[in-house]
């Protein structure tokens, strides 16, 4: 006897029974290809304006994206930063005296450079930044830990980019300036700051293995674009407008073995290195530092020093690749249901049922072979999918923003059981219903529907996340790579790719709904005449 | 009966089952006994519950009271039922697009069985030239046929049958009497439903008539016909007249049912016989009449047909086929 009291001979037959119709078999089958065929047409369709002029590549080609930190995560590193060579163990302390800023908050540069922040609103944006900086070098991407003021988020500690640790929630104004430090001791760097430069308070503690010994100390002021979503039926839009952030130091001390003077990057430096258009009349422009008093600097900057959050036409996101799960769901859904209401329709249910009396079984072995050869068929789809749709990306000359490994393998082995639970749901619901046509309309309405609904932008930015958090859609959040970065201000809606769940969690609200049902289905199974 | 061992139970024990759908009584009350090594004919009009009785038994219908046993135990209890009973409730409950083969395939799997025992199976019903087409395009006889495989392939002591004749050509009908009494000669109890006890002529040992959800009958097949027959003889006879005189003198009731025929009521042949050469009356032909299955039916369920109209004519037609046959 196979298996734990004959449960095994029932996945035998169930597997028998599934692979003996070929119309089902070609229905998984097709699962597969209409998941790699969703995610190529994506691509395939848009022949960008992005390819050559006259030859030579133009600037809206993405091939190679925002710069990216020494994992692959694709990063923002733009500010002005006053520094000088530190070498080996030391510190640097520097007093925050006064922050404040402009931006424009409808686009635009003031179109007159003799006076770029002609137009401009005073205010600081909630994430500007200013404070003191460890870094590798001057290089975009580099390795860095920063302790420094924000807009409105508080001082705070950040490293590495990703890595951000509140510290007190204060607004830094001359009336009340912070004092902030770091240590390096060997690869640990720790943050501080203080109110009066006597009684310091630890933030938090940074370590950064791939620091060499010579890095460059100093203080920066950096301020991200300005952005307001507005959100409505027909979907959201995003108001956005350069913004720029003066910082004011004094009591600046760098205590090790220290080298050369302060490099001070001069006013309209950074816009003269860009020299892209528009550079000489926006922030870009009066962006620069000046000596100030005794030792001090005053530094503008605009930009950010954060991890870069993938913005629409920026470029593809890893999880465009399986933007054609939706129709291999299909597929799966209409197998799964049909193995159950054919029964149903033929009569064959009460010959599956005499072959096991024990009902429960019966259902589960059903569940246990449609929720196997769903994974499989997700696994061998996604596996697919991902390189195969990221490779017509490249060549379509787009670039696909960086997603680990693991990250990766969540996303194949995430669809490949958003599949199973799916087909077990539609197991579940056709056993309650019996109905094929009810059965495939109901799952459809309950997973498909307000998944394209939240990812479509029709719906205002909170009703689609509201549907991505309490429908069974929620379990899309499994393929997502795109992570909401607290500490960057963004439009993270599920139209943009950013569900409001975790990525498990996600799939654990589908998990719900398939459990409820199969209860209820199986319930149903036990005490109805077959 | 002996003390000490106890009786071995019957092969299926349907006691007092009762089952309402909605304001109809489809069982009320059902009782009887089914024995091993016979075939037991379960007849009765349409509507009389016999499908219901059956999907009881199979644990597919829930009583609303009484219980059904095979070999004394309960269906559901049955670790792998196909071994103990194997049954036949609607041949066109098929996947139609899946082989004839892959059906008994996947059942077989369900029994922990094989591939070798689905072609044993298959050898046995004479569908193996046809096996591994899709079942959607089988005839009506060669589903009944695949039904039967799919039933014998546990090897099962207990064969239950719903209405297996339906649709089938003579010679199949004639094929599946001769599989059923094979059954039976092996061992095996066989209970096999039909409302047109024709189809039973020939073939069932032994009759359970049920009518409005009840059993009325459960009697063997010789002894019904025999009280049936009574004691009519039938006489062909050019002296009509004469005959008559002298029969209803020694206190037989005669009728004349053609120009040279007779029927005696009171009389046994011998009687008839002896009365006839006594009184020198010559007779071409006289033989006691035996009922058929069908007559003696008749007489037991005259009281309890549920829908009248229909029955009848289904009567004449069988009335009429039976003749012939
Ligand atoms: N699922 C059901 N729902 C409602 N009524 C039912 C159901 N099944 C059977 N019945 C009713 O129960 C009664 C018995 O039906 P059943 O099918 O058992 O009769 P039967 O003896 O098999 O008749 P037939 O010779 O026509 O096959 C009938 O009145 C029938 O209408
Ligand atoms: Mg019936």
């Amino acid at each position: 006897m196979s298996g734990r009291d004959g449960f095994g001979r029932l996945v035998h037959a169930e597997w028998t029974k599934l692979r003996t119709v070929r119309g089902w078999v070609i229905g998984l089958v097709l699962a597969a290809f209409l998941t790699v065929g969703f995610g190529m047409l994506g691509p395939m369709g848009s022949q960008i304006a992005c390819d050559h002029v006259n030859d030579a590549p133009t600037h809206s080609c993405h091939m190679s994206g925002p710069p990216k930190d020494a994992t692959g995560q694709e990063v923002d590193d733009q500010s002005t930063f006053v520094h000088r060579t530190l070498t080996g163990d030391g510190s640097v302390t520097a007093r925050l005296t006064a922050f404040g800023g402009l931006y424009s908050p409808d686009g635009g540069g003031s179109g007159d450079p003799s006076n770029p922040t002609a137009g401009m609103t005073s205010g600081l944006q909630p994430w500007s930044k200013a404070g003191i900086l460890v870094k590798d070098g001057t290089a975009t991407g580099s390795p860095y830990a920063a302790v420094l003021a924000t807009g409105t988020h508080g001082v705070r500690m950040q490293y590495d980019y990703t890595h951000d640790t509140a510290g007190p929630n204060v607004a830094v104004t001359s009336g009340a300036p912070r004092w902030l430090r770091l240590t390096r001791a060997g690869d640990t760097l720790t943050g501080y700051e203080s109110a009066d430069g006597a009684t310091w308070t630890e933030i938090g503690t940074a370590d950064l293995a791939n620091l060499p010994q010579s890095v460059q100390v100093g203080v920066f002021t950096t301020s991200p674009d300005f952005a307001v979503v507005k959100s409505s039926f027909g979907g959201s839009s995003t108001n956005t407008g350069p913004s720029l952030a003066t910082g004011t130091f004094d009591q600046i001390a760098v205590t090790g073995q220290t080298a050369g003077d302060w490099t001070v990057p001069a006013i309209g430096s950074a816009a003269a290195a860009d020299g892209g258009p528009g550079a000489l009349q926006g922030p870009e422009a009066v962006a620069g530092a000046v000596p100030s008093g005794t030792g001090g600097f005053t530094v503008t900057g605009t930009g950010d020093i954060a991890p870069s959050a993938p913005g629409e036409g920026a470029g593809k996101t890893p999880e465009s690749s399986l933007a054609g799960t939706f129709g291999g769901l299909i597929a799966v859904i209409v197998v799964a249901a049909l193995t159950m209401t054919s029964e149903y329709r033929r009569g064959l249910i009460r010959t599956s049922l005499a072959a096991s009396p024990r009902r429960g079984r019966l259902l589960a072995a059903k569940a246990v072979v449609l929720g196997g050869v769903s994974f499989a068929v997700g696994l061998v789809a996604a596996g697919i999918a991902v390189p195969a749709v990221t490779a017509v990306e490249h060549s379509k000359r787009m670039y696909v923003y960086y997603a680990s490994t693991q990250t990766e393998i969540r996303m194949v082995v995430g669809t490949a059981a958003l599949l199973a639970v799916s087909a077990v749901f539609a197991l579940a619901v056709a056993t309650i219903v019996r109905r094929g046509a009810a059965a495939v309309a109901a799952v459809i309405v309950a997973i498909i529907l307000p998944y394209i609904l939240a990812v479509a932008s029709v719906l205002p930015a909170g009703a689609a996340e509201w549907l991505a958090r309490v429908t069974p859609a929620a379990a899309f959040a499994v393929q997502q790579t795109v992570t909401a970065w607290p500490q960057v201000s963004a439009s993270y809606t599920p139209t943009n790719g950013y569900f409001p769940l975790s990525p498990w969690a996600g799939l654990g609200v589908l998990c719900l709904y398939a459990a409820a049902a199969y209860a209820v289905a199986h319930r149903l199974l036990r005490r109805r005449d077959a | 009966m002996t003390t000490g061992t106890a009786n071995p139970p019957p092969a299926i024990a349907v006691q007092a089952l009762r089952k309402r759908f909605g304001a109809t009584a489809a069982l009320d009350g059902m009782s009887f006994d089914v024995a091993a090594g016979k075939v037991t004919g379960f007849v009765g009009p349409n509507g009389a519950g016999k499908t219901t009785t059956m999907r009881v038994i199979l644990g597919l219908d829930a009583p609303d009271e009484g219980r059904a046993l095979i070999g004394g135990v309960p269906y559901g209890k049955l670790r792998r039922p196909l071994g103990h009973i194997g049954a036949l409730l609607d041949a066109a409950a098929l996947q139609p697009g899946r082989s004839a083969r892959n059906h008994l395939l996947w059942l077989a799997h369900s029994q922990g069985l094989g591939a070798k025992r689905v072609d044993e199976v298959v050898a046995a019903s004479g569908l193996a030239s046809a096996i591994k087409r899709k079942a959607g395009g089988y005839s009506l006889g060669m589903r009944q046929r695949l039904g039967i495989a799919a039933a014998m392939l546990g090897d099962p002591p207990v064969v239950m049958l719903d209405e297996p004749f339906n649709g089938l050509d003579p010679e199949g009908i004639f094929w599946i009497r001769g599989y059923l009494k094979a059954l039976a000669a092996e061992g095996r109890a066989v209970l096999v439903s039909s409302h047109l006890m024709s189809e039973l002529e020939g073939c069932a040992d032994h009759l359970v008539v049920v009518g409005r959800g009840k059993m009325i009958a459960d009697t063997g097949v010789a002894e019904l016909i025999a009280r049936s027959s009574g004691g009519r003889v039938v006489l062909r006879t050019g002296a009509r007249a004469e005959a008559t005189t002298a029969l209803a003198e020694a206190g037989g009731t005669v009728a004349v049912t053609g120009p040279d025929t007779l029927t005696v009521d009171g009389l046994s042949s011998e009687e008839a016989v002896r009365i006839l050469n006594a009184d020198g009356v010559p007779f071409a032909e006289l033989s006691a009449h035996r009922a058929s299955l069908e007559e003696a039916y008749m007489d037991l369920t005259r009281d309890s047909v549920e829908f009248r109209a229909a029955t009848t004519q289904t009567s004449t037609q069988a009335s009429a086929s039976g003749e012939v046959a």
